[in-house]
């Protein structure tokens, strides 16, 4: 076990040093500028602020496959309709111009009731028939086209910003800065996902989630109520991806299919940390977010999801079952 | 509203090049799901190595065109080598992200700055199959009967590509009714008995996975001549959800089902498309609601209603037999 933790840490270490080592060979010239260390760092401060963004938007995506081993593919979308709800409340020309603190809160209501109504409307019926998991699957799919284009009709292709926090100047820490609002961001992320992991250990409700996460017949034998848990977690998880979208929106930009980008960089995030771990899915993301970032050292921009997906493909070569996972055969 | 414009564009698209593409695509991604209960997800990387393969071959090195084929069949054997070796000995749904990573990794890293001089980064290549164009015995000019009116190039891609179903069909047929074939199903229906009974599942798997790969990459190939061009997001994961949706439609593991599948869904597809525009041109559908640009927008909006009430109402699809296709959550 610890032997293939360390094998894994070194991996990632591998995986984010070869390609300076690749780029020396290549005879490249590291642009001039900031030093590397100062970019080094600030790389590092943009891939956690990234990884816990990706992290809260993958922890429910984690808990449903932990509840119901459903691999939702439409869990992008639910970012992407946060985020553009919070943007019609806030900025749109129709909409009623709200601060965005509010507009957040009701984008993350907005997210939980669509997470519920997908639950009730869809997933519980399928579930009554006897649909196959492999079915089921291919319903996410369709879910995430349906959803995903209607959000396209309703808010077209254009990027956009939200009216607050639009544009500000950095605070330095040591070489590299951030903005107040990143910070901010960054600083509410971890908060949330504290408290989701208090909700999990502390209250009745989370520790239901756990214990029909770790064996749902045993749970249900011992009368927790299965139904009403995998609708909170569905529930949980649209209101997460609502607030995720939100702030992906907040310090990237809103844009119809920001989602989709994202979801598989949750993916790779929840694989990594061990498919239908809470706090695997938080670890997880947390390294992809900052590979992503941190890949900009030495490659171009437009490859940094890239390189997180190939660190994915790469890891379930040694570790199938995640850097948190539980050692179980899963072939 | 022109009803006979609107039976002609449905029409034309339901027999056209690009039903012959997905049928041929879908026929590949059939072996892998329908026949052997692989999900893979990422059937359009396959077609984007083949489309890049022939495209790099003869646009960015000057090579002759049959050499751009071997070399997009040779990337298509290699990335199913590639993706296989990790994740086949997993559960399925490991396959399904692994593979749509590994197609979305392919097309940022041929879309990317950093590939521009082989890949034309994300302007893509243009005019490599003139010498597909010179084989072609049609004179100028266009063809057709009834509604239906092709020109001389579409209507030659449209005859080589719906050959290659054919080949593709009777080869796969062949292979599902021999011995090879009834151990692809077992692997599907039930692995663990597959493997108690001596077979090399991982090898089986390995040979489904780099066959539907191969032909997949075909139909990339084909996608490419029709067009003259490759383009990185010609190549988005959503080109696999629609080879899903109707090899869903047509019924997986079927060797008809992926034709079937296909000529309905392109056709469905244009008369939406076709209808919609003619409706709000008509101003029986207000452009508030709808507007022209809107519409392509709407009917995949409709593909996803259509998947979701296919799979939970008839996963079986058209032709499909419903006991075959109750996959399980392998």
């Amino acid at each position: 076990m610890r032997y293939q933790r360390m094998l894994v840490t070194g991996l990632a270490l591998v995986l984010v040093t070869a390609p300076a080592i690749f780029a020396r060979a290549q005879g490249e010239e590291v642009p001039r500028g900031p030093t590397f260390a100062a970019r080094a760092l600030q790389a590092l401060i943009d891939g956690i602020q990234f990884g816990v963004i990706i992290a809260i938007t993958s922890v429910g995506l984690s808990l449903i496959f932990g509840t119901i081993h459903l691999i939702n593919f439409a869990h992008g979308e639910f970012v992407t309709i946060g985020a553009t709800f919070a943007f019609f409340l806030n900025a749109s020309a129709a909409g009623p111009g709200w601060h965005l603190i509010p507009a957040a809160f009701a984008a993350v209501v907005f997210g939980a009731l669509l997470g519920g109504a997908v639950e009730r409307g869809i997933w519980r019926p399928l579930r009554a028939r006897g649909t196959g998991l492999i079915n089921m699957f291919i319903v996410t799919i369709g879910l995430s086209l349906l959803l995903r284009h209607v959000v396209l009709v309703l808010y077209g292709t254009r990027p956009a910003s939200y009216a607050q926090y639009d544009i500000q100047s950095t605070i330095g820490i040591g070489p590299a800065g951030i903005t107040p609002r990143d910070l901010t961001v960054t600083l509410l992320s971890v908060l949330v996902l504290l408290g989701i992991a208090a909700l999990l250990q502390k209250t009745r409700i989370g520790t239901a989630v756990r214990a029909v996460s770790a064996n749902r017949d045993l749970a249900e034998a011992s009368g927790i109520d299965v139904q009403r848990v995998v609708l909170f977690v569905w529930m949980l998880a649209g209101g997460l991806a609502a607030l995720g979208g939100v702030f992906f929106g907040l310090v990237e930009i809103v844009t119809w299919d920001m989602g989709f980008k994202l979801l598989l960089l949750m993916f790779a995030g929840i694989i990594l940390g061990g498919l239908g771990s809470a706090y695997g899915a938080m670890a997880g993301s947390l390294v992809i977010g900052v590979v992503a970032q941190m890949s900009t050292l030495w490659f171009p921009v437009d490859l940094q999801y890239a390189w997180a997906l190939l660190v994915l493909i790469l890891v379930l070569l040694v570790r199938p079952q995640g850097i948190l996972g539980r050692a179980e055969r899963v072939g | 509203m022109d009803f006979s414009a609107i039976l002609s564009d449905a029409l034309r698209s339901g027999i056209g090049p690009i039903a012959a593409v997905y049928a041929l695509a879908a026929m590949g991604l059939n072996l892998h799901f329908g026949y052997t209960g692989l999900l893979n997800f990422g059937q359009v990387g396959f077609m984007l190595v083949g489309g890049y393969g022939l495209a790099i071959t003869v646009s960015t090195y000057d090579g002759p065109m049959w050499l751009g084929v071997l070399g997009g069949v040779a990337c298509a054997i290699v990335l199913a080598l590639l993706l296989g070796l990790p994740t086949l000995r997993l559960r399925a749904d490991y396959l399904a992200i692994t593979t749509i990573a590994a197609g979305e990794t392919l097309r940022l890293f041929y879309r990317s700055s950093w590939a521009e001089p082989v890949t034309g980064g994300v302007f893509g290549l243009q005019r490599f199959a003139n010498d597909f164009y010179a084989l072609s015995p049609i004179e100028p000019g266009t063809y057709g009967v009834w509604l239906v009116r092709f020109g001389a190039r579409d209507l030659w891609v449209m005859i080589v590509g719906w050959a290659l179903v054919v080949v593709a069909g009777s080869l796969l047929a062949l292979l599902i009714h021999s011995p090879w074939g009834r151990v692809i199903r077992s692997i599907r229906d039930d692995e663990v008995a597959a493997r108690s009974l001596g077979k090399n599942v991982y090898a089986y798997k390995m040979q489904s996975l780099v066959l539907g790969g191969v032909i997949g990459a075909v139909a990339g190939m084909m996608q490419a001549i029709q067009v003259q061009s490759v383009n990185p997001d010609n190549y988005d994961p959503a080109v696999t959800f629609f080879l899903y949706t109707l090899l869903v439609l047509g019924g997986a593991g079927r060797i008809l089902g992926p034709v079937v599948g296909s000529v309905l869904f392109w056709f469905v597809l244009s008369f939406i498309d076709s209808a919609l525009r003619q409706a709000i041109d008509a101003e029986f559908v207000s452009p508030d609601l709808i507007s022209t640009s809107e519409v392509g927008a709407v009917r995949f909006a409709l593909v996803g209603v259509a998947l979701i009430l296919l799979v939970a109402f008839r996963p079986q699809g058209i032709l499909g037999s419903r006991k075959e296709m109750l996959l399980s959550g392998r």
